[in-house]
């Protein structure tokens, strides 16, 4: 592992660091690499979020601007454990049921009025358990938060609920806002929603639609001399090249969560004035994926579902359409989430052509006078520019094979509507997302009983009661040791009858200028609150 | 009086077109798979059953779609545009915000295409089939020819990051805190780039026609007459030629007019601009169909100011055509 400008700066010591680095850039870092206080960080927004406010909407976009206005209870640590932030400690009772929290004393909203286990009672029970996507099956069998002093939130649930589970959640939807400022008005329509009102390091300034967010630096912020930045821009550049173009003309200092487009990252790896990072944004791993509607009888005979993964060169997609970043991924838990990934998995059906001709031979669909056994309608979810790419490497792979694709075109309200609601679809092909811990949103994609028009859930007309059972089992198992048993029987018996198939497993990347320090210092940087970021002038 | 009874005709003439575009509109994206729910849904990365059907009933898409339009046609009435799904207010305010940035654009780029098409329209025709000609002709066809993204893209590359000139997109300066003439100039040096790209690909048209018309009046019979006279050969160009040759550059500026609001779609996303042709695209997109159909209104009612006042411009330029038919 490469040491950071910083780490080879504390190692070596200042000495050495005054010999090679000129002078006056030594002066203004501080002995050693100390932060400096003052400066501006600009930041790349790819998409302009409908509201801002992290306990409505569960989204990375949102996080990317709100994270640093508004708090969680808890956060990630480089390592991926739960952290304090507005929680100071936290136990569970062994039955699973109830979950107490400790809330940090002397926190000041930005209004001035005291953060109290009111406000986390209010998040709780009106905006995480109502309205807060995730987080309404997450916390599904909540049924009171009892706040027996004003630090002190008491959880109670009606089944167990894994507190490592529970935990690593609540770092992405856990974050609180105001009951003042929110009770009593309709939620949805409140204003505070775009001018966001938390206890974070930086208090929201101004928003100017299609332009520009500006926050500054909170003065009586509850960390002691922090944030170190002054103030935050994030500029709004839905163009990924201009936005390539924007950090190279020096206009803003970072984007993040892969918001340019992959030759363009490609690209800045090389110059030496770039960082490029995964590391600092594994929190959230995803997957081009592939998707089957068993309502199809041909889709419905597993050899059929199975032949058709096994055409497709995986790591010649990664190669060559992706400039090698990402893996062939091996069932529905990535190899980077540790605490649940299944050791030693492989490839369940790696590219093997003559299998897949042997096995449509065996399904019965034999080629005809031109070569071709039947054919299949795909529709792309387009919520990534590869994509469409990896729609046209499906269909010129299963060509070899004898299946002729048809590739419907759709925006991606267009395409959710048709496989999710009206079901129009033979194979269909998008990205999943993982969010650290497979029951916050994998492991609905193969869970039955998802009603019609809920996107990225199962909506294959496939369904298995031992599936279901293991899931839910996992879900409210308390003991880490069984639910990662749980969860490596899931990825085997979703491999063994593949519903869907992911293909690949990938991390986000962060492109960030090298006078920027302490960034990507924890397992989700970019939604986090950056209250020890500085800049080097 | 005479010019406002006019425009009030022009005005409500075009009522009943205002009508069958919002309905035909209203009804045409009802046709388009998915709705603003889901397209809220993609952009957050995933929702759950609980708070799709919480939200479809917030943006009343559980009730008909007559009952809808019928809601919406009858809120255009008391001119209300309704609330923006995408920003979450008012439809107008959220247009009034984005005018300023396309008007300015629109505005800058039609005067510069207009000038220089016309200057360069003349030259060429003052000096055809020699060199001056064939070197304005082929810039000409050049600029026609080139994607404006793709011609942004390789200025903002050019003058913002190899030569660090100018800013590689934005409307001014963030949080420079600038006000009166430093603000004015701050946005002009932010819109240098993306006026010219627009202006380009216009600019080659405008040439084209304006050369060909010049060509055409230039073999007409008064122009051997006014010769015959012996009238300079720049006032012959100016008082006769130019004079009717403007009538068909007019006529196109007019018709163009509706497509320039569209084409600075691209000029506004690559250049980062808050115009009104990204909020468009991004209503699509979004299914946020108050919005699109408040700016289409907008369109509509900047098409027809358009028009009459190319229409007033035609009597100007040729005493025989009457405004007021």
């Amino acid at each position: 592992m490469e040491l950071s400008r910083r780490q080879w700066l504390l190692s070596s010591g200042a000495a050495m660091a005054s010999m090679l680095v000129p002078r006056s850039v030594f002066a203004q870092q501080g002995a050693g690499g100390a932060p400096i206080k003052g400066g501006t960080l600009t930041v790349h927004l790819g998409s302009e979020q409908r509201i801002l406010n992290p306990a409505l909407r569960a989204s990375t976009g949102v996080y990317i601007v709100t994270s640093k206005i508004i708090e969680a209870l808890v956060d990630l640590d480089a390592d991926s454990k739960p952290v304090p932030v507005l929680a100071t400690s936290w136990s569970s009772t062994p039955d699973g049921k109830t979950v107490t929290f400790k809330l940090r004393k002397g926190v000041k909203w930005h209004d001035g009025k005291p953060f109290t286990s009111a406000d986390v009672q209010y998040n709780a029970l009106e905006l995480w358990k109502k309205h807060l996507n995730f987080s309404t099956a997450l916390q599904l069998y909540l049924e009171a938060v009892d706040t027996p002093d004003e630090h002190t939130a008491i959880f109670r649930y009606s089944r167990p609920i894994p507190l490592d589970l529970l935990l690593r959640a609540l770092a992405d939807l856990g974050y609180v806002v105001p009951r003042h400022v929110f009770e009593g008005t309709n939620v949805l329509e409140n204003p505070v929603n775009n001018a966001p009102i938390g206890t974070g390091p930086f208090k929201f300034v101004e928003y100017q639609r299609g332009q520009y967010i500006i926050a500054e630096r909170n003065p009586d912020y509850w960390r002691e001399g922090q944030p170190y930045l002054d103030r935050i821009v994030w500029r709004i550049i839905t163009d990924k090249s201009a936005g390539a173009a924007a950090i190279e003309s020096g206009q803003i200092q970072l984007s993040t969560y892969s918001s340019l487009s992959l030759p363009d990252i490609d690209r800045l790896r090389k110059n030496p004035k770039f960082s490029v990072k995964s590391k600092g944004l594994e929190a959230n791993q995803y997957n081009n994926t592939l998707e089957f509607n068993f309502r199809n009888k041909i889709i419905a005979d597993i050899r059929v579902r199975r032949a058709i993964v096994h055409s497709i060169n995986v790591p010649f997609f990664i190669e060559n359409f992706l400039y090698g970043q990402g893996r062939p991924a091996t069932g529905l838990i990535p190899s980077a989430s540790t605490a649940f990934y299944p050791e030693g998995s492989k490839q369940p059906y790696p590219y093997d052509v003559a299998r897949a001709n042997a096995l449509l031979d065996e399904a019965g669909y034999k080629r005809d006078a031109k070569g071709q056994r039947f054919a299949l309608r795909l529709v792309h979810i387009n919520n990534g520019e590869d994509v469409p790419l990896f729609a046209t490497f499906i269909q010129q792979s299963l060509a070899e094979v004898g299946i002729k694709v048809d590739i419907g075109n759709y925006d991606i309200a267009g395409a959710l509507s048709a496989v999710y609601k009206e079901h129009n679809f033979d194979i269909a092909t998008g990205w999943h997302q993982y969010r650290g811990d497979p029951a916050v949103s994998t492991t609905v994609w193969v869970r039955s009983g998802s009603p019609d028009g809920a996107p990225w859930t199962n909506q294959y007309g496939w369904k298995s009661e031992k599936v279901d059972k293991l899931i839910d089992d996992a879900a409210s198992e308390i003991d880490p040791a069984k639910r990662r048993q749980l969860y490596a029987q899931l990825v085997k018996d979703v491999n063994e009858e593949l519903p869907l198939w992911f293909a690949t497993e990938r991390e986000f990347y962060s492109v960030i200028t090298k006078n920027v320090h302490n960034d990507h210092n924890t397992a989700r940087w970019s939604s986090s609150s950056w209250h020890d970021t500085w800049v080097a002038a | 009086m005479k010019f406002f009874s006019l425009a009030l005709r022009r005005f409500t003439a075009a009522l009943p077109a205002l009508f069958i575009i919002l309905s035909g509109l209203f009804l045409l994206l009802q046709l388009a798979p998915g709705d603003t729910v889901d397209a809220l849904v993609a952009q957050v990365g995933g929702g759950d059953p609980t708070m799709i059907e919480e939200l479809r009933k917030y943006y009343a898409l559980d009730q008909s779609t007559s009952t809808r339009l019928g809601d919406y046609l009858w809120r255009l009435v008391h001119l209300d545009l309704g609330q923006s799904a995408i920003y979450a207010k008012p439809v107008a305010e959220v247009i009034i915000e984005r005018l300023p940035a396309t008007l300015l654009l629109m505005g800058s780029a039609l005067a510069l295409a207009i000038f220089f098409g016309m200057t360069l329209g003349i030259l060429a025709a003052r000096r055809v089939n020699r060199w001056p000609d064939s070197l304005i002709s082929t810039l000409g066809l050049v600029c026609y020819a080139m994607p404006s993204f793709w011609f942004g893209l390789m200025g903002i590359f050019v003058f913002a990051v190899w030569l660090a000139w100018l800013p590689a997109g934005g409307f001014g300066t963030v949080g420079a805190g600038l006000t009166g003439v430093a603000k004015w100039l701050d946005i002009v040096w932010y819109l240098v780039l993306p006026t010219v790209t627009l202006a380009l690909m216009f600019l080659a048209v405008y040439l084209r026609i304006m050369r060909a018309s010049m060509l055409e009046v230039m073999t007409l019979d008064f122009v051997r007459t006014a010769r015959a006279k012996g009238l300079s050969a720049n006032r012959v160009l100016v008082r006769h030629v130019l004079r009717n040759a403007l009538l068909p550059l007019v006529t196109l500026i007019g018709l163009q007019a509706g497509t320039m609001l569209g084409g600075s779609v691209v000029i506004e996303t690559v250049f980062a601009l808050p115009g009104l042709g990204r909020l468009a695209y991004e209503s699509v997109v979004q299914r946020d169909l108050n919005t699109l159909l408040g700016i289409v209104f907008v369109s509509a009612l900047l098409v027809i100011a358009i028009n009459f006042i190319v229409d007033l411009l035609y009597a100007r330029l040729d005493p025989r055509i009457n405004a007021s038919h």
